[in-house]
């Protein structure tokens, strides 16, 4: 019998994804998609990888999800489809996911990984660090430096996408900033109209 | 106490892409949909960690290739949910509405 907090969490990941379709007020969408990624977060640090769930309920619970409510806001959008839902659509939308579930059933079932995740072995691996460093004292005392390893790929390996995605994230910005400007700029002394 | 296998984690996550895809497929609310197409993104950072879990290198560490991807896909959904957010506003005062049943300009 495996942990029971896996299937716990699974279990708030899958629950929150179908509220995010089946709620109709989009608000409640919003913080649905909340619980599901806080389940998520949950199992990640079930897969000893807590700096990536820390991550993910830092983004996405506080940052993007505050955007979307905050458009949601905006926009002020009111209790969606009161008019009727197409029936080919709802069709579709049962039909594609269940036939990509079972295909992935499928596929997955021909392999066998049934065994548990492969144990760490910490003390062994403290020997490729320095003797003093932090990632050394850690790996000895038996406890994951989890945060410390991610940045030391992050600036060794990984220091050419770093500096790719530091300037995706400058074009993002200066993209939203044109794109939420007004598009029909004042020409020749023309008042710009409010609202 | 074991913890659980692979196989497992692979479900689970397909599980989530296909409720993130039946969303996209079925809500009208372009907001909604957003939300769904970050389930999906979710989804595939799932079965990234579990790999990176599971093929343990031969030093004894998880392979932290998989979570360095998890990071460039989170920092990249954060600057889609961005831009894309700019575009859904932009598009409500152009239209006043979000429902992609009334956005049908480019019909044929």
């Amino acid at each position: 019998m495996p942990s029971p907090f896996f299937y716990i969490f699974a279990a708030m990941m899958l629950s929150g994804g179908l509220m995010v379709i089946f709620m109709r007020n989009p608000v409640s969408s919003a913080l649905s998609m909340v619980l599901s990624f806080i389940g998520l977060a949950g199992i990640f640090i079930g897969l000893n990888a807590y700096f990536v769930g820390i991550l993910q309920i830092l983004v996405y619970a506080g940052a993007i999800m505050v955007l979307f409510i905050f458009i949601i806001m905006l926009l002020d959008v009111k209790e969606e489809e009161s008019h009727p839902r197409k029936g080919l659509a709802i069709t579709a939308g049962v039909l594609i996911p269940v036939a990509l579930i079972i295909q992935l059933t499928g596929v997955i079932l021909t392999n066998d990984k049934s065994s548990s995740a492969p144990p760490l072995t910490l003390e062994a691996a403290a020997a490729d660090y320095k003797q003093d460093s932090v990632i050394h004292k850690k790996l000895i005392s038996g406890s994951l430096p989890d945060v410390h390893l991610i940045g030391r790929k992050l600036f060794t390996e990984y220091n050419f996408p770093l500096q790719v995605i530091a300037v995706l994230l400058l074009v993002a910005t200066v993209g939203c900033v044109a794109l939420s400007k007004k598009s029909s700029a004042p020409k020749n002394g023309d008042k710009p109209d409010k609202g | 106490m074991p913890t659980p296998s692979l196989n497992e984690y692979l479900i689970i996550s397909g599980l989530l892409f296909a409720i993130g895809l039946g969303g996209v497929i079925i809500r009208r609310n372009i907001i909604v949909i957003f939300m769904c197409l970050e389930l999906m993104l979710a989804a595939a950072s799932l079965t990234l960690v579990a790999f990176s879990r599971f093929s343990v290198t031969d030093k004894g560490l998880p392979d932290y290739d998989g979570q360095m991807l998890v990071f460039f896909i989170i920092t990249v959904a954060a600057a889609e949910v961005a831009v894309g957010l700019a575009i859904i506003v932009s598009l409500y005062r152009a239209r006043q509405t979000i429902h992609t049943d009334e956005l049908t300009s480019l019909r044929g």
